[in-house]
């Protein structure tokens, strides 16, 4: 089934931006052929136990090079557009001029699509591109590295803190689309800058094979919001490569609200004393199957990790969850704590997770926990005593549940956007926004 | 107001109440007391109806309708407010949040429109300074991270915006240190009417000291053993409950 997308690609891949570096034609090629010989990833990996993508390769999902600007529904723009950021909107995989308003920004941050970073930003370009995630980590980054038609190239230079976010709005306006981005995102030496990527698209089924790496320089803080909220039939496959050096902070948001299958990979390597919090939140409804992996290396000493992901799954929806924290043998007086909490609202639902410690080094403080529950019967009762009917008590506890990840957020132009998405997949919760 | 009559409750196959009787007319004070285990709890339980009791005996009628009949949320709209031994922290629900919803829940049950935004955000500032609280705790989670004593005067704090007609008060003192009773009793005090009834379930007299009852009734085994006015309990805090607990005996 892969050798459909071996000949897909063969007739694609000159039409690919890059074909003027050698060094980047060759990373291709090489990703290409790491992707033709090992195909998707398949349950009988460890990594991919709980998630089965052969769905992908009933469908050949194609990628649109089709330059002109599709017709689609402008809802998916302004609907999603996170009020005071500049937004960079990226179509069916390609960087959209038309759409994107990066009115103000400052002329030393660079803010560019792939095919103009090749252009302009070949050294830098070279420097960073596969250097935080290599094609052998997984047959998707394989994938993604072979194949991206665009992606999107953001260079904070040191020093400089960007007051307005940055969003990358990612929308898919045909079916059976392959969206594959790749973007490269870069906070030089205490530069501070937040981030946030969104990801929509229309009801039909298609496929987003997304990449992001992250390159945190010294003492630099980087804020990055992943907001995936496909559409219902649609395939989602993300993964954020951060690289941390000292000092440094990295905070990530990990939304998960929509498409059909959606797996995300957050991994980060930790510099000596940095930081980095990865906080979750995932809402399944139907048969929709969200997994979610993380990986947090502590490589050097006095590194913090936290981790919360929460998930509320609702009717036959599957969560998964595997994270692992990873110190090595030099990462003495590592500080770190991983949790997951999962909510099944019904008895066909089902939470997959498994927190995993690898530690080398023995002067360390590691926590993790793992919990699978229901709403607690107390609360409940609380409320109803509070003349609050039981329904009501039950959703406004499952809100609840899911809104301390919601109240992480701190821009607060983005956490409107978040808390709608949150209604929009439990609209029975009956919450009124404006109490909030 | 209330009246319970040879309610007998039980939990699993284990009798807890054994043919209570018990009438509170409006705006009385009652106060039960009560050696642990006597079915204090018990009785707030059943009668703001947390499920887990088995009523194998009695009735309870409340303003001429069957008690027992209504759920824990009827009830509660209908006046009766438990104050709970041990508050519920229910992180992710800001206290506003709860208030608003459970008197707009009221509201509805009595015909009325959604309160005002304005009028609620008065009403409950107003309220907050009578329980000498921050502001700040409108908008903290319920209950989550407070202190004992927190707790305890956010629950009377409900009781204030809510006007309910019935109010439970299940051993709203233990953990209290001597201030935070007084504030407590203050605000208890100040929700004293004609209109209003008081169940107050203690273990010990010192609370009866701030808020004086009309009556005082001693729960033991199941069922009251002694009635009387406010000296029954200073009489108990001198003899003991083995000296009632002998005489029913």
């Amino acid at each position: 089934m892969t050798s459909r997308y071996i000949a897909e690609y063969e007739k694609t891949a000159d039409l690919l931006p890059g074909q003027s570096l050698a060094w980047l034609k060759q990373l291709k090629t090489d990703a290409f052929n790491y992707f033709s010989a090992k195909g998707f990833p398949s349950l009988r990996e460890e990594e991919w136990r709980y998630t089965n993508v052969s769905a992908i390769e009933k469908t050949l999902f194609v990628p649109s090079l089709d330059q002109s600007e599709p017709i689609f529904d402008q809802l998916l723009v302004t609907e999603n557009t996170v009020e005071g950021a500049l937004t960079v909107v990226l179509i069916n995989g390609h960087f959209s001029k038309q759409h994107s308003s990066l009115k103000g920004l400052d002329k030393d941050i660079s803010v560019l699509s792939m095919a103009d970073a090749v252009e302009q930003k070949p050294e830098l370009l070279e420097r960073y591109l596969g250097k935080a995630v290599n094609s052998e980590e997984h047959s998707f980054v394989a994938f993604n590295t072979a194949w991206f038609s665009d992606g999107i190239f953001v260079h904070i230079p040191a020093k400089k803190v960007v007051d307005q976010p940055i969003q990358l709005l990612h929308i898919v306006t045909k079916a059976e689309c392959l969206a594959t981005t790749r973007h490269l995102l870069i906070a030089d030496d205490m530069a501070e800058v937040n981030i946030i990527e969104t990801f929509v698209g229309i009801d039909d089924s298609y496929l987003t094979a997304a990449v992001t790496e992250v390159f945190v320089e010294k003492n630099a803080n980087l804020t990055l919001y992943k907001v995936q909220s496909e559409g219902d039939k649609a395939y989602h496959f993300g993964g954020t490569y951060v690289k941390q050096a000292r000092d440094s902070r990295f905070n990530h948001h990990n939304f998960a609200f929509g498409s059909l299958l959606a797996r995300t990979d957050v991994h980060t390597d930790l510099g000596t004393a940095s930081e980095c919090d990865f906080n979750g939140l995932y809402l399944g409804n139907k048969r929709q199957h969200i997994d979610n992996h993380t990986r947090i290396n502590h490589l050097k000493p006095y590194a913090i990790s936290n981790e919360l992901y929460k998930g509320v799954l609702n009717q036959r929806a599957k969560g998964v969850f595997q994270g692992m924290v990873y110190v090595a043998e030099d990462a003495q007086k590592t500080d770190s704590a991983m949790n997951n909490r999962n909510l099944l609202l019904s008895n066909d639902a089902e939470a997959d997770t498994k927190p995993q410690l690898e530690i080398y080094a023995d002067d360390v403080k590691c926590a993790h926990g793992v919990t699978v529950g229901q709403l607690e019967e107390k609360s409940i009762f609380y409320l109803q005593t509070r003349c609050i009917d039981k329904e009501t008590a039950r959703n406004m506890l499952t809100f609840a549940f899911a809104n301390e990840m919601v109240d992480r957020v701190k821009l607060k132009s983005l956490r409107k956007v978040v808390l709608g998405q949150v209604l929009k997949c439990f609209p029975q919760a009956g919450v009124d926004q404006s109490w909030l | 107001m209330l009246k319970i009559e040879n309610l007998h409750a039980s939990v699993g196959d284990k009798p807890i109440l054994k043919g209570l009787n018990l009438e509170i007319k409006a705006g009385e004070v009652h106060a039960i007391m009560g050696p642990n285990g006597a079915g204090k709890s018990t009785l707030s339980h059943v009668l703001s109806g947390k499920p887990g009791y088995n009523i194998t005996e009695g009735k309870v009628t409340y303003k001429g309708k069957d008690l027992l009949e209504m759920a824990p949320e009827i009830r509660a709209r209908e006046g009766i407010f438990l104050a709970f031994q041990y508050p519920v922290e229910i992180p992710g629900v800001s206290n506003i949040y709860m208030l608003k919803a459970a008197l707009n829940s009221i509201r509805k049950h009595n015909g009325l429109d959604e309160v005002d935004a304005m009028d609620f955000l008065t009403l409950v500032k107003d309220k907050i300074k009578l329980l000498q609280m921050d502001q700040q705790f409108l908008y903290r989670a319920v209950n989550e991270g407070f202190s004992g004593g927190e707790k305890k005067r956010n629950e009377i704090l409900q009781a204030a915006i809510l006007e309910p007609k019935m109010c439970i008060l299940d051993e709203t003192d233990s953990g209290l240190d001597i201030d935070a009773l007084k504030v407590v009793a203050e605000g208890v005090n100040s929700l004293r009417s004609t209109e209003r009834s008081f169940l107050m379930i203690t273990h010990y007299q010192r609370l009866l000291d701030y808020i004086k009852p009309d009556f005082v009734h001693v729960l033991a085994d199941g069922q009251i053993v002694k009635s009387g006015g406010s000296e029954l309990a200073l009489e108990l805090e001198e003899k003991g409950y083995q000296w009632v607990e002998g005489q029913a005996a």
